[in-house]
C-alpha cells in the first residue's frame, strides 16, 4: 500500500491552531472539566479548605459511586439513539433486597449471594432487553413498567422490612481499601505506588500513540503542547493518588470503578462493538444495511445496563449496612443527568463514558460542597436542575450558533 | 416588461464560505423562472434569503417585490406578501388530513373555533384547481409523494399565493407524477402566478421555462430567455463553465462468466400479508459488467436489491442466488456482506451514512476488522484507509475527519461508495446512484462505477434517470410491477423500446 502524504501545513501545525483544534473537538468535555476545578476551587475557598480534606476526597468518591457505576452503564444505553433506563433505581432496591435475604436471612457466603445477585441482574436484563430490543416497545416505557415492577418486587420479597445488619466481609465491599502491602505509617505507600505506575503508563502509551501517529504521517499535536498535556494530566494523577495515600489508601469500590471506566472506555472508543453503539444511535438504519445487528446491540446495552444495577445495588447495600426497601429513589435520575451534563446527546450517537464520569463528578462535588456549606437539601435540588439545564442549554446554543452564524 | 421580483447584489456568508457572492435575479410577472445550477452552486440558499429564512440583515443587498423593498424578518412576512415556497423535504403533518394540512397555520376559523365544513370544503375547491381527485379527509400519510406535492401547492394556493418558489419538486416523483406537476405549473401561470422552479432536471426546464438563470459558485452567470437555441447542453455549459463533451465517460467492456445470478425470487409485503412485490425474477450478472435496472417508481427495484441484500427488506422469500456457480444462503446483511455483496442505498442521507459521524468512521464502518489490530480498533490504520478512498475517490472536504453531514450530496455519494468498495464486494448493487448530485460529480460516479467493473466487478445499477441508464450500463433489465418484463442489450435499447415494454406488461397484466 502506498503511504499517504499529508501537505506539510498539517504535520506541523502551529501550536495555537493545534490548541484550538484540540479544543474544538472536545468543548464540551474540556468546559466540563474546567468547570469541575473551577467548583472545586471555589469550595475549597468557601469551606475554608475542608472540602479538599484527603478524608472528605475520599468520601466524596465513596458517596457517589453508585452514580459513577450507573452513569457508565447508562452512557451505553443513550448511546443506541437516545434511549434512558428508568428502572436502575428499583433495580438497586430489588438487588439490594436479594443481597439482604441471601447474607443475613439464608447465611450465606457472600462471595456466592454477590454472583447470584449479579446473575440475577443478568436476567433482569434479558427481560427488559428483549422488550426493548426484540418486541422494540420504547425503552421509556419498557423501563418504566420495570421501575414500578421492581419497586414492588422489592417490597414483596422484603416484606417491606429493612434487612440489616450484614457481616464486616460484605461491608468491606464498599467501606475497605486495598491493604498497604508495604505498611507505610500514616501513608499508604501502595496508593502512592499506583499513582507513579499510573502515570508512567500513561506517558508511554500517549508516546507512543505519538510516535505511530508521526510514522504514518497522521496530524500529531506540537511538541510543547504535548509535554505541557502530559505534565499536567500526570500531576493531577499523582495528586490524587496522594490524597488518597494520606487518608486510608485506595478504596476497594473505587478501584473497582477505575477498571470498569477503562474497560468501558476502551470497548466503547476501540472495539467493534464500541464502533456498532455509536453507528446506531447516530443512524439505525444505516448501521442496519451496514451489517450491524442493531437488535443485538440494543438487547446488550439494556443488559448490561441491569447488571450495572445490580453492582450499583450491592454497592449501596454494603456502604449503608442494610438492605431497604426504599433504597435507591430517583438513582435512575442521578445516572441520566450525568450522561446529560458530560455531554451525551438527547438523540443518541454522541457521549463518552468518561465525559458521563465527569459529569457524575460534577453533579457529585456539588451535592458535597454545598452540603458541607450546609446549603438545605431543597435548595440543592434546585441548584443541581438548573445545573443540568445550564449544561445541556451551553451544548444546543453554541452548537446552533456554529450552525446559523 | 413589469417585474414582480428583483434580488439586488445579494452576498451571504457562511462561517468561511461566501455562499453567495453579488447574486442578481430579476423575475418577470406571470412567467415561470429556473434556478439552476450545480449542488452548492447557492440555489437553495438564494431562496431562503428571498423567503425569510435568513432575516433581512444576515445578508446583504436588496430585495425589491411587487416594486417595494422588502425586509423580511421570518417565513410569515413574505408568505403576507404571497411569497410561498415549497421545499424539497415536504413540509405535511403526515398524520393529520389534507384538509387540515392545507389550512395548517391558516385555519378558517370564526371567533377561534375551527369551521370544519368551510374547511374541507375550500380544500375540496382547491383539490379541483390542482388537479388531485383524492377526499380531503384522508390523511397525508396515506397518499403518495405526488400527491402530496399537489397538496403542498394547493396549501400555498389557499394563501393567495403570487410567487410560488418549488425546490426540486421533482425529484422524487416519478415521469408520470413529473408530467402532471409541470402541467399543474403551466396551468398556474394561466392563473396569473409566478414561479420559480429550481431542478437539476433540464429537461423539465426546457419544458416549463420562460427565463432560465443559471448560479454557479454563488453568482449569477447568465440569464437566458427561452428559444428554439437554448438546449441542454447550452445550459450545462453555462453551469459548470465549460463544454462538457461527455455526460458519460467512455467504456470498452470487458465482459467474462457469469458470476451472480438470483432465479425464481419471490418475495412478499412485510406488512401487508399475502401482497407479493417480487414475482418470479430472474436476473445474471457477469464478471465485469455494468447491469441497469430500469422501471418506473414502485416497479419494485429497490425492494429487488434489498431482498436479496440479505433479506433486508419482504418475508416469506423464496428462490436461489447463485455466486460463482455455487448456491449460497443469505440471511441477514452481515452474511451478504461476507459473500462479497455490497448495496448502496438509494438514499444516502437517511439509510447511507451516519450524518454525525466523520468520513473516516462511515468508510470503516461496514468492514471493521479490517482495522483492527489485536481486536482493538487501530486508529492509525483506520486514518490510512480514509486517506487512501477519499484520495483515489476524489472527496472534497476539510479533511478526513470532517463531519459527512456537512459535505454536498455528490461528496457524500461518494463516501458512501468507499464505505462499499472497502469491504473488497464482487458483486455490487447501486441503487440511484447520482441521484440529486450535480452534473460533474454525476461524471465522477461514473468513471467510478466504470473502474469497478474493469477491475472484475459485477455491477447491477438501479435507477429512474433513463438516459444515465442507456448511458452506463452493457445490458438493461426492465422491470415493471414486481416482475422483470424486458431484457434489453446497449445497442438496441432506447429510452422508447424501454417505456414500449413497461407500457405492454402494463397491458398484460390487466
Amino acid at each position: 500500500m502506498e503511504t499517504v502524504k499529508v501537505d506539510s501545513k498539517k504535520t506541523a501545525p502551529n501550536m495555537g491552531e493545534s490548541i484550538k483544534g484540540v479544543l474544538k473537538n472536545n468543548v464540551r468535555q474540556y468546559t466540563m472539566l474546567i468547570a469541575l476545578f473551577a467548583a472545586m476551587i471555589i469550595f475549597q475557598i468557601a469551606t475554608k479548605g475542608t472540602f479538599l480534606l484527603p478524608m472528605n476526597v475520599t468520601n466524596l468518591i465513596l458517596q457517589n459511586s453508585y452514580v459513577l457505576i450507573l452513569a457508565i452503564g447508562m452512557t451505553l444505553c443513550i448511546l443506541t439513539g437516545g434511549n434512558i433506563d428508568l428502572s436502575v433505581g428499583s433495580i438497586c432496591a430489588f438487588i439490594g433486597g436479594v443481597v439482604g435475604i441471601l447474607i443475613v436471612n439464608m447465611q450465606l457466603n457472600v462471595w456466592l449471594a454477590i454472583g447470584i445477585a449479579l446473575l440475577v441482574g443478568v436476567v433482569i436484563g434479558f427481560w427488559q432487553g428483549f422488550w426493548i430490543a426484540y418486541i422494540r416497545i420504547p425503552a421509556f416505557i419498557v423501563t418504566l413498567s420495570g421501575m414500578l415492577i421492581f419497586r414492588g418486587l422489592t417490597n414483596t420479597i422484603m416484606g417491606g422490612l429493612t434487612i440489616a445488619p450484614f457481616p464486616e466481609s460484605f461491608r468491606s465491599f464498599s467501606s475497605g481499601y486495598i491493604p498497604d502491602v508495604f505498611g507505610g505509617k500514616g501513608l499508604n505507600i501502595t496508593a502512592l505506588l499506583v499513582g507513579v505506575v499510573a502515570s508512567v503508563i500513561y506517558i508511554l502509551t500517549e508516546n507512543k500513540k505519538r510516535s505511530e501517529k508521526q510514522k504514518y504521517d497522521i496530524d500529531s499535536i506540537a511538541l510543547p503542547l504535548f509535554v505541557l498535556k502530559l505534565i499536567f494530566v500526570t500531576a493531577a494523577i499523582n495528586i490524587f493518588f496522594i490524597y488518597l495515600a494520606i487518608y486510608k489508601g485506595i478504596p476497594i469500590i473505587m478501584a473497582i470503578i477505575l477498571v470498569l471506566i477503562i474497560g468501558y472506555s476502551v470497548l466503547t472508543l476501540k472495539t467493534v462493538p464500541g464502533r456498532y453503539l455509536y453507528a446506531m444511535g447516530g443512524n439505525e438504519k444505516a448501521a442496519k444495511l451496514s451489517g450491524i445487528n442493531t437488535n443485538k446491540v440494543l438487547f446488550l446495552a439494556y443488559v448490561n445496563m441491569a447488571v450495572f444495577a445490580a453492582l450499583a445495588g450491592i454497592s449501596v447495600a454494603s456502604r449503608s449496612n442494610a438492605a431497604s426497601p426504599v433504597a435507591g429513589v430517583n438513582y435512575e435520575l442521578d445516572a441520566i443527568a450525568a450522561c446529560f451534563v458530560g455531554g451525551a446527546s438527547a438523540y443518541g450517537g454522541i457521549g463518552t463514558v468518561l465525559g458521563a464520569i465527569i459529569g457524575a463528578l460534577f453533579m457529585g462535588v456539588l451535592n458535597n460542597g454545598m452540603s458541607i456549606l450546609g446549603v438545605g437539601s431543597d435548595w440543592q435540588m434546585t441548584i443541581k436542575g438548573l445545573v443540568l439545564l445550564a449544561a445541556v442549554a451551553f451544548d444546543v446554543i453554541s452548537k446552533n450558533k456554529a450552525k446559523s452564524s | 416588461m413589469e417585474h414582480i421580483l428583483e434580488m439586488r447584489n445579494i452576498i451571504k456568508l457562511f462561517p468561511g464560505v461566501k455562499a453567495l457572492d453579488n447574486v442578481n435575479l430579476k423575475v418577470a410577472s406571470g412567467e415561470i423562472h429556473a434556478l439552476v445550477g450545480e449542488n452548492g452552486a447557492g440555489k437553495s440558499t438564494l431562496m431562503n434569503v428571498l423567503s425569510g429564512i435568513y432575516p433581512h440583515g444576515t445578508y446583504s443587498g436588496q430585495i425589491f417585490y411587487q416594486n417595494k423593498e422588502c425586509r423580511f424578518k421570518n417565513i410569515k412576512d413574505s408568505e403576507n406578501l404571497g411569497i410561498a415556497i415549497i421545499h424539497q423535504e415536504l413540509a405535511l403533518e403526515p398524520y393529520m388530513s389534507i384538509g387540515e394540512n392545507i389550512f395548517l397555520c391558516n385555519e378558517r376559523s370564526k371567533m377561534g373555533i375551527i369551521d370544519w365544513n368551510k374547511t374541507h370544503k375550500m380544500a375540496a375547491d382547491l383539490l379541483k384547481k390542482v388537479g388531485l381527485n383524492e377526499n380531503t379527509h384522508s390523511m397525508i400519510k396515506d397518499i403518495s409523494v405526488g400527491k402530496q406535492q399537489l397538496v403542498e401547492i394547493a396549501k400555498a394556493l389557499a394563501k393567495k399565493v403570487k410567487l410560488l418558489i418549488l425546490d426540486e419538486p421533482t425529484a422524487a416523483l416519478n415521469e408520470e407524477d413529473s408530467d402532471n406537476l409541470l402541467n399543474l405549473m403551466l396551468q398556474l401561470k394561466k392563473d396569473g402566478i409566478t414561479s420559480i422552479i429550481i431542478s437539476h432536471k433540464l429537461n423539465e426546464v426546457l419544458k416549463v421555462a420562460d427565463t432560465i438563470t443559471v448560479i454557479r459558485d454563488g453568482a449569477t452567470i447568465e440569464t437566458m430567455k427561452k428559444n428554439d437555441d437554448i438546449t441542454e447542453d447550452r445550459i450545462i455549459k453555462g453551469m459548470v463553465g465549460r463544454q462538457l463533451v461527455n455526460r458519460y465517460p467512455t467504456r470498452t467492456p470487458n465482459i467474462k462468466e457469469v458470476s451472480f445470478e438470483v432465479k425464481n425470487w419471490n418475495v412478499y409485503d412485510p406488512i401487508v400479508d399475502g401482497r407479493k412485490i417480487i414475482k418470479d425474477v430472474n436476473i445474471k450478472l457477469h464478471r465485469g459488467e455494468i447491469v441497469g435496472l430500469s422501471g418506473l417508481m414502485g416497479a419494485g427495484r429497490t425492494e429487488l436489491a434489498m431482498s436479496i441484500f440479505g433479506k433486508a427488506y419482504g418475508k416469506n422469500i423464496s428462490g436461489q442466488i447463485i455466486k460463482d456457480g455455487k448456491e449460497i444462503h443469505l440471511q441477514n446483511v452481515r452474511q451478504a456482506i461476507d459473500n462479497g455483496l455490497a448495496y448502496v442505498t438509494e438514499d444516502r442521507k437517511t439509510a447511507g451514512l451516519v450524518l454525525m459521524q466523520d468520513i473516516k468512521n462511515n468508510i470503516s464502518l461496514a468492514n471493521l476488522s479490517e482495522v483492527l489490530k489485536r481486536n482493538l480498533i487501530d486508529d492509525n490504520k483506520e486514518i490510512q484507509v480514509a486517506e487512501e478512498y477519499s484520495k483515489k475517490l476524489n472527496i472534497k472536504s476539510s479533511g478526513i475527519l470532517q463531519k459527512t453531514g456537512n459535505l454536498s450530496g455528490g461528496n457524500q455519494q461518494k463516501v458512501v461508495l468507499s464505505k462499499w468498495i472497502f469491504t473488497k464486494p464482487e458483486v455490487l448493487i447501486l441503487d440511484e446512484p447520482t441521484r440529486g448530485i450535480d452534473v460533474g460529480a454525476k461524471y465522477e460516479i461514473y468513471c467510478i462505477i466504470n473502474k469497478l467493473a474493469n477491475e472484475g466487478k459485477s455491477i447491477l445499477v438501479i435507477s429512474s434517470e433513463m438516459p444515465e441508464i442507456l448511458g452506463i450500463c452493457d445490458r438493461i433489465y426492465v422491470m415493471n410491477e414486481g416482475r422483470i418484463v424486458g431484457e434489453q442489450h446497449r445497442n438496441e435499447a432506447s429510452q422508447e423500446s424501454i417505456m414500449k415494454c413497461i407500457m405492454q406488461s402494463n397491458r398484460e397484466v390487466i
